[in-house]
């Protein structure tokens, strides 16, 4: 029997998450803006229309804002990690085999489920909808790459109502579609692979399909060669049911404004150390080594640029967020320059093992891992309880002068109490 | 509270019972059960004659939540729905995935606003009803632009 994979793709997945709780929203023209209100990073239709494209800096936007209405919201990553939890737990019910793919994305194995596709995707959409209130779409096929091509199509084609099925298309109605679609739109083609092709005379998918493997093989890499494999129905790419543990966790962002100030860069070294650390403890994961780094602005081409990283080993893999923000803060000050205008900072937590597997020494200190476990755990029970931050080191500071701008932020309206949904019982 | 320092994850305790430890699956309700048996295990003398009966402690989760995914939870404003129990700043237990039924507490969305209503199916059409004296009905005309965003399952009241 033929394989058969969904890819369910949520439809502007920012947009559509703060639609949920502001319903004042649907039908208005809503953009996304990315960490400090930088570049719009999710786009509603209505904005899609007026033809205004992914990753353009807000601030070349504005009067085109202005004038068709704009909303733009900073991004709220809390709701749309809880919102996209709820999303890929309802999918998952729909297949023994899930990959979430992404914050908006998952693959599906449907193969062996003896229902009409089409129909069971659009039980997949009518469900998500009814429950967590975001529109998706569907794409069905016998290769994850085909998968995602029939996503796209059920995205671009209103007469295919959110799904696609190739498997139930013939050869010719598929490659009137592929023809159709410019060969950079598929999975895994590059921007400059793009060029790369078109220069070799393939230009839309249907180009891409007709390819000898060889050919592709030749000019560039097993990778491409499989991509055509995967064209034309072969599935080469297996689905990722296991989500492996990061072997590194970044924390880094940039400033709300330009700082040349030691505190305050400590001040978010020790922020970022300490996001790393709690997200390092969820994993049940130890971190054998720090890395630090701290960037000017690269796009201030008059200004002095400065950039440098150091890695801190630890003496014994921990988790305990005291220990890593320490040895953060030493490799700050082996790396700061004073004279320069810092932009952004980061650290990233390296050789990273899960706590099961620390290797145990004759000199270790039980009694002081015991404390630091049991108020590492105590930390970590009450900032999910009350609150994100609400026990933190003093080190991070309390003014925040560096902190993210985001200038219009929308409520945690899934993960903090204080910042509920409120419902009218006035008329 | 459970005692932190009997955590599965803890290094300090598998050196002291790794063996045992080792057996578990990383299912929480498991381990907790376990974890509670081990400490009464780990010390010699008499086990206590309730070891057998460990059970899960009762969590309010289960109780109120019955779709975990569709579950939400949202905050009163108002005194209109005081006649149901309903009163100013509530926590409201909201499902979407449950069908309204006539006379089903829901939360509309009201010309892009969300307000909590029993929801009552007439030959009018969909009528709105609050629980208060002063807040006449409302029927739901056409060209108003109306949703019903989840249905009420349970109301939590500060007493």
């Amino acid at each position: 029997m033929n394989r058969a994979i969904a890819l369910v793709d949520c439809n502007n997945f920012y947009v559509s998450c703060e639609r949920v709780f502001r319903p004042d929203l649907e039908g208005k023209p809503v953009v996304v803006l990315s960490n400090n209100d930088g570049c719009v990073v999710s786009r509603s239709q209505e904005v899609k229309d007026l033809g205004l494209k992914m990753a353009v800096p807000w601030y070349q936007m504005k009067d085109l804002a202005k004038r068709h209405g704009i909303i733009a919201l900073s991004s709220n990553y809390s709701l749309y990690a809880d919102i996209s939890n709820r999303v890929m737990s309802l999918l998952a019910q729909f297949s023994p085999e899930q990959e979430v793919y992404s914050i908006d994305e998952s693959f599906l194995d449907l193969s062996g489920i003896a229902v009409e596709h089409a129909q069971y995707a659009q039980q997949m959409r009518e469900t998500v909808r009814r429950c967590v209130g975001i529109p998706v779409c569907v794409g069905v096929a016998s290769s994850k790459t085909l998968a995602k091509l029939a996503n796209h199509v059920a995205k671009k084609n209103a007469r295919f109502s959110g799904v696609c099925d190739f498997n139930a298309q013939t050869e010719p109605e598929l490659d009137a579609l592929f023809a159709a679609i410019d060969v950079g739109e598929v999975w895994g083609v590059g921007r400059r692979s793009t060029v790369r092709l078109n220069a070799m005379g393939i230009h839309s998918v249907l180009d891409l399909k007709r390819t000898s493997p060889k050919r592709l093989r030749d000019e560039f890499s097993v990778v491409q060669e499989r991509i055509v494999e995967e064209l034309n129905g072969t599935a080469c790419l297996e689905l990722d049911d296991v989500v492996p543990d990061k072997q590194q966790i970044i924390c880094s962002r940039s400033f709300g404004t330009l700082t040349s100030l030691l505190p305050d860069l400590e001040q978010a070294v020790v922020a970022y150390a300490s996001r790393a650390a709690e997200k390092l403890r969820q994993q049940q994961s130890l971190a054998g080594g720090i890395q630090v780094y701290i960037r000017t602005n690269p796009h201030r081409e008059r200004d002095p640029q400065y950039q440098q990283a150091v890695l801190m080993p630890l003496p014994d893999p921990t988790d305990d967020t005291r220990l890593l923000c320490q040895a953060a803060l030493h490799g700050l000050q082996r790396i700061y320059r004073a004279g320069y205008a810092y932009q952004k900072a980061g650290v990233m937590l390296t050789e990273i093992i899960p706590s099961s597997a620390r290797p145990r020494t004759l000199f270790d200190d039980v009694e002081a891992m015991q404390k630091s476990h049991a108020l590492m755990r105590t930390l970590d029970r009450i900032n999910r309880n009350m609150g994100s931050g609400t026990i933190r080191l003093l080190g991070e500071g309390t003014d925040k002068a560096w902190a993210m701008r985001r200038g219009n932020v929308s409520k945690r309206y899934t993960t903090e109490w204080a910042e509920l949904a409120v419902c009218a019982a006035r008329a | 509270m459970t005692n932190l320092n009997h955590s599965p994850a803890s290094p300090a305790r598998r050196v002291a019972s790794s063996t045992l430890l080792s057996l578990t699956h990383p299912n929480k309700s498991m381990f907790e059960r376990q974890r509670a048996l081990l400490r009464k295990a780990v010390p010699a003398g008499f086990p206590s004659p309730a070891d057998d009966y460990v059970e899960r402690r009762l969590s309010l989760d289960e109780h109120l939540i019955q779709h975990r995914e569709s579950t939400f939870f949202m905050r009163v404003a108002g005194h209109s729905m005081r006649e149901l129990g309903i009163f100013d700043g509530d926590l409201l237990v909201v499902d979407r995935s449950v069908p309204a039924a006539h006379g089903s507490v829901v939360v509309a969305v009201l010309d892009g606003e969300f307000t909590v209503k029993q929801l009552l199916y007439t030959p009018k059409g969909k009528v709105l009803r609050a629980a208060h004296p002063d807040y006449p009905e409302v029927v739901v005309k056409p060209e108003q632009d109306f949703s019903i965003w989840g249905v009420v399952q349970w109301n939590v009241h500060k007493v």
